[in-house]
């Protein structure tokens, strides 16, 4: 079930479904090309959304569709900030193994918070670990990424 | 549980003994996807006994950590099986994805479909 608010943040929650994720890129998508975001920008946040709206549906919510996912997204003049929440018990960001180890390099998993960090201005996850703020400044602002 | 019809995700053709995949979707994104592709791939090491694959990028605008993790899954099967495999045609934006990563030293990426079927030899 998804609802944009007309006015104040963009606000939408979604079943625990994998099949919403790329619904709600292709809303939020158009939010930013309206707002005109540049494509490289774009390109960051849909890929930083699609690992995070992952990870709250596969480890959050365990894919358990009785339980929601929530996301806001505010506009601003120089950046977007979005909000993702799950109902699952959280994680510790800081026992995520680095995936750029020489050990970790041939592992499949575990390259999502790291392409969310690099595209993203700001990542943080606040504690338990179920509420992810995120942000990005304009490329075409005085922003540097 | 997806209830999206299972359609093929590839386009396998035949370069002398190298096996050529194209993708037909745009976004290698969607999680559904990604394991179909994942089983298309594996199934040319594990059902048709591939040794030389092709991975040409050219329609593929977007890719998530999940696809790169069937792709690692992919060359590891391949190096497994004293095959070889090797990835073209990334477009700069995906490139950049790869570097982060660290995979573009992993994998080995070649400029066009022609410099990657050379590289075979």
């Amino acid at each position: 079930m998804r609802n944009w608010r007309k006015d104040g943040p963009f606000e939408l929650t979604i079943a625990s479904d994998l099949e919403q994720v790329p619904h709600v890129q292709d809303e939020i998508t158009l939010q930013l090309q309206s707002h005109h975001f540049e494509d490289r920008d774009i390109f960051g946040i849909r890929l930083a959304l699609e690992e995070a709206l992952v990870n709250a549906i596969k480890h959050g919510n365990r894919e358990d569709r009785a339980k929601k996912v929530h996301i806001q997204l505010r506009m601003h003049q120089d950046r977007v900030d979005i909000l993702i929440c799950d109902e699952g018990p959280g994680f510790n960001p800081q026992q995520v193994a680095d995936p750029l180890a020489a050990e970790n390099l041939e592992r499949p998993c575990g390259r999502g918070l790291l392409l969310m960090r690099h595209y993203m201005s700001e990542v943080t996850y606040h504690p338990p670990g179920n509420r992810l703020t995120m942000s990005k400044v304009r490329a075409n602002s005085n922003g540097t990424k | 549980m997806s209830t999206q019809p299972r359609r093929r995700r590839l386009e396998v053709e035949d370069i002398g003994d190298v096996a050529v995949v194209n993708f037909t979707d745009k976004k290698i994104l969607d999680e559904q996807n990604i394991q179909v592709i994942g089983e298309q791939l594996f199934s040319l090491v594990d059902e048709l006994g591939r040794k030389k694959i092709l991975l040409n990028f050219r329609n593929v605008e977007y890719l998530s950590s999940a696809a790169l993790g069937k792709f690692i899954t992919l060359n590891k099967k391949v190096n497994g099986s004293a095959g070889k495999l090797i990835l073209c045609n990334i477009d700069p934006q995906i490139y950049e994805v790869f570097e982060i990563t660290k995979l573009n030293k992993l994998f080995n990426i070649q400029k066009d479909e022609q410099t990657a079927l050379q590289s075979f030899d």
